[in-house]
């Protein structure tokens, strides 16, 4: 009895030590919070040098809070008693956003540095005329490959390249039925916003036919993974495949002729905001020029800002694979939303395929 | 005292090899100069300087260890309580129906805990952060707490209760001098396999945290996407090689005392 | 036994938990469970439940949670006895649950690391001349990492009733030319079944419910429930659907204390025969 009032007592001690150790060291409980801004992002996604910058130039204090998937973000944002400024979900997050009412607009006159991003990433389907969201990152989905490790000479032009006998066993492809689907779609020269459950059901049935080529499906470790060696091709997104080619020169990235995906990752004030105006500050300061090149090289993702592309290694802006050219582009569509029920059928479909791989 | 064979040394051994594996794993890498937990480029200790030179991580840490020591403090209270009033219970049925009610949310996925939790929070107006987490933690670690202490419950028999009665022991005392310091294993258990829980949880914490706090777990997770950064692995190494000295230096210490005054 | 009423005391915050944290989110996921994407009434989540993708995934997740259980209690029971008969047993004790502090998901990467094609043990492999094995993407690492994980869980309660026996019982055992087998069977594991029961409950229950490793360590060749009501809730954003897999798990869970679960108190006369 004795030694467990003694356990008690020394945890509450502990803790009581611990919280005012944080509380001395945690500046926005301490100030009052006068001007907070509060981000919503993925982690690791911002220069945090960037963050403080932007402290020192308003005095807006930003607390910086984060986020693994877009639908967590969604849920979170939707059932309140949250106060995100500013969040970064990817553009067909947006659009279930908009649906749900759940974004404010931007105001473009408080952000006179729009003018530098390409107007290629402007004015797009999933949100017309930017009305609530201004472009963050942007990339497309292709193939990263080891070309060392490949039994064949292959370069992946093609998307049936990944359909090869010579990779039996060897693919990892995302956890992701609108990647893999699409990827399949795209094979046959279909949209990968096709809706028609003929075309949706023959895209299956080819994946099914890719089964005995895939090792696995997996996550965001398909980085460690292709870095490694543990693979010699992997389906995922150019931003990862940036990150792996940094840390392994042996890769190489293509995105296949039959065209692909065109993602974004924007910035939007959701409606929860208390601070409307620190928001758009912050959307400013992150357009700047300066500012843009510099999240662009700590991230290491392509930036939509042509201003900052100036400032940038030539080496990597010339590089097609982090900045693909204009004839490459054209094939590249950005997903639509394509409404709860379609999306349940793709996600069947690929849980069908995934139940097939055992 | 039965003496052990080299057999069972060696066996105990492959054990605590595998167990402890991945740990060093990762902190061989946290000294690793290149930016992920892949080719050791060459001997750094940058990710620690990093680690002390970001608050941010410090204080998500500190919110970390706070809210798993006071969450399995009060789930371990709860519990122990709960485990009591259990064994006590003389109707079979309901005593299996309480049981499984208690596994309910061992069972559940975190996703869905999480997620009515929080939707519980937010009817109810309290307000997300610090305590939404604290209360959720407490509320999924209770059932393990019960499923520890409860065999040692069953163990202890009910003879030995009512003969300390019959000697004229009161409630309070038979609590206190007979049922706790015999469960006492089972309660100790109980508060590290919730320590465990919480300082695992992602999930829940995930949604019912807000208004800038954060668990590392959460942050850890959330950056899966752009890289899982070094400096997470250099403060894990921090915190293993704090949490074994602690353990180490409390347990001589302690052990030293006892032999002192006994022996 | 006077001690009832003191005993629905101590319930009072337990009760209150159930109500609160328990209950109420039973509630509301019985009643996510009725509903359709659109927020309609339906039974269509449990029709669609039936239906042979969800039933070979429920046999596969018990068939997993079973194995997983199995090794898990076959690897702990030696080294909960061996750790109870050390001299600084609670120190060696404390050792084992220590690494289950540390992150998993960080651990996860690491056993990426660990078993993978450049990994230290494929590198032991071909120093000694052996082929390299692909360890990763298979059941037998997401058995191994799952019982990586539960082990603590399994340990502690089996160490805090093989403590409590005394050494001389199985001293006694032996000397009575009792081979070690028959002690195991007769004497020891008897003694020490609520610990064991405990470290099932405490393993094969959220072994049910796994999921991120069935992705990181199994690569989507193991699919449990878990994995799908994760899936449901995250991805596909169909709560109504992710709901009713959580009520078949709760349903099962169920049926699985209701055969577990003691009978008859035939503990008391057992441990007074002994």
């Amino acid at each position: 009895m004795k030694n467990l009032v003694k356990a008690i007592i020394a945890i509450a001690v502990v803790c009581a030590a611990l919280m005012y150790l944080v509380n001395s060291l945690d500046k926005t409980s301490s100030q009052g919070g006068t001007d907070i801004l509060t981000v919503y992002n993925w982690g690791e996604y911002i220069d945090p040098a960037l963050l403080k910058k932007f402290e020192k130039e308003t005095g807006i204090q930003v607390i910086y809070e984060t986020f693994d998937s877009n639908e967590a973000m969604i849920t979170k944002v939707d059932q309140g008693g949250t106060n995100y400024d500013i969040a970064i979900p990817s553009e067909y997050t947006i659009e279930q956003m908009k649906q749900k009412d759940l974004l404010l607009p931007v105001d473009h006159s408080k952000i006179p540095n729009l003018k530098n991003i390409d107007e290629d990433f402007l004015d797009l389907d999933f949100d017309k005329k930017n009305e609530y969201s201004i472009p963050y990152f942007w990339g497309t989905v292709g193939i990263v490959y080891n070309p060392k490790m490949l039994k064949k000479d292959l370069d992946f032009t093609s998307w049936d390249q990944l359909w090869d006998p010579s990779l039996k066993g060897e693919v990892l492809l995302v956890d992701s039925a609108r990647e893999v689907m699409g990827m399949s779609l795209n094979s046959m020269n279909l949209s990968l916003n096709s809706t028609d459950s003929t075309e949706l059901n023959k895209a299956t049935d080819k994946l099914i036919k890719l089964s005995p080529n895939v090792k696995a499906v997996i996550g965001d470790e398909v980085t460690q993974l292709m870095v490694n060696g543990d693979a010699p091709a992997a389906l995922t997104w150019s931003g990862q495949a940036a990150d792996m080619m940094y840390d392994n020169e042996d890769l190489t990235y293509s995105v296949p002729n039959e065209g692909s995906n065109l993602w974004f990752d924007n910035m939007v004030i959701p409606k929860t905001s208390k601070n409307v105006e620190g928001a758009h500050k912050f959307i400013n300061f992150m357009l700047d020029p300066e500012n843009a090149a510099q999240n662009a090289d700590y991230v290491g993702y392509s930036t939509p800002n042509k201003a900052a592309l100036k400032l940038l290694d030539p080496e990597v802006i010339h590089d097609e694979r982090y900045y693909p050219s204009a004839e490459v582009r054209k094939n590249l569509h950005v997903y639509k939303d394509l409404g709860k029920e379609k999306i349940g059928e793709y996600n069947e479909l690929f849980l069908k395929f995934k139940m097939s791989l055992q | 005292m039965t003496k052990i064979n080299t057999g069972s040394k060696v066996y105990l051994a492959l054990v605590f090899i595998v167990l402890y594996a991945p740990i060093f794993f990762l902190i061989f890498y946290s000294f690793n100069s290149g930016d992920s937990m892949t080719n050791f480029k060459s001997f750094t200790l940058d990710h620690y300087k990093d680690v002390f030179a970001d608050s941010r991580l410090v204080v998500i840490l500190l919110n970390t260890v706070v809210v798993a020591l006071l969450s399995a403090l009060i789930a371990t209270i709860i519990g122990t309580m709960g485990a009591i009033g259990i064994q006590t219970m003389r109707n079979r049925k309901l005593r299996n129906t309480v049981l499984s009610l208690n596994n309910i949310l061992i069972v559940s996925p975190d996703v869905i805990i999480g997620a009515s939790f929080l939707i519980l929070f937010t009817m109810v107006g309290i307000k997300l952060g610090f305590i939404s987490v604290l209360l959720s933690h407490i509320a999924f670690s209770i059932p393990i707490v019960v499923i520890m202490v409860l065999p040692k419950m069953q163990e202890m028999s009910n003879t030995l209760i009512d003969a300390a009665l019959d000697l004229g022991a009161s409630k309070k005392e038979v609590l206190t001098r007979v049922i706790l310091p015999y469960i006492q294993p089972g309660i100790f258990a109980g508060f590290f396999m919730a320590l465990t829980y919480s300082l695992d949880d992602f999930a829940v914490t995930f949604f019912v945290t807000g208004n800038g706090f954060s668990t590392l777990s959460v942050e850890i997770y959330s950056m899966a996407r752009a890289g899982v950064s070094l400096t997470v692995n250099a403060l894990s190494g921090i915190v293993f090689a704090v949490t074994m000295l602690l353990v180490l230096g409390y347990y001589f210490v302690t052990t030293r005392k006892v032999k002192g005054v006994r022996k | 036994m006077q001690n009832k009423r003191s005993g629905s005391l101590t319930l009072v915050p337990y009760y209150v938990w159930i109500a609160l944290f328990v209950i109420a989110p039973i509630i509301l996921v019985g009643y996510y469970s009725l509903l359709d994407l659109e927020g309609n009434f339906t039974f269509e989540n449990y029709k669609n439940f039936l239906t042979p993708v969800y039933l070979k995934m429920t046999l596969s997740s018990f068939w997993y949670a079973f194995l997983i259980t199995l090794f898990c209690l076959v690897v702990s029971y030696p080294a909960a006895f061996i750790i109870s008969r050390l001299k600084n047993k609670q120190l060696w004790l404390m050792l084992i649950i220590i690494p289950s502090w540390i992150n998993l998901l960080l651990k996860t990467y690491a056993f990426i690391g660990i078993l993978g094609q450049s990994g230290p043990i494929n590198a032991f492999l071909s120093a000694i001349g052996l082929e390299k094995q692909q360890m990763l993407f298979t059941s037998a690492s997401f058995v191994f990492v799952s019982v990586y994980i539960f082990i603590p869980f399994m340990i502690l309660p089996i160490f805090n009733s093989i403590d409590k026996l005394s050494p001389a019982l199985l001293d006694a055992s032996r000397d009575l030319g009792a081979s070690r087998l028959y002690t195991l069977r007769r004497v020891m594991i008897p003694l020490t079944m609520d610990g064991i029961k405990a470290g099932i409950q405490a393993v094969f229950i959220p072994a049910l419910s796994l999921f991120m490793i069935t992705r990181l360590i199994a690569g989507n060749h193991v699919i449990t429930l878990g994995t799908a009501i994760e899936q449901q809730f995250l991805v596909t954003q169909n709560w109504g659907m992710g709901s009713t897999i959580a009520v078949f798990l709760i349903i099962f869970m169920f049926i699985i204390m209701a055969f577990t679960g003691e009978k008859r108190k035939k503990g008391a006369s057992r441990r007074d025969k002994n």
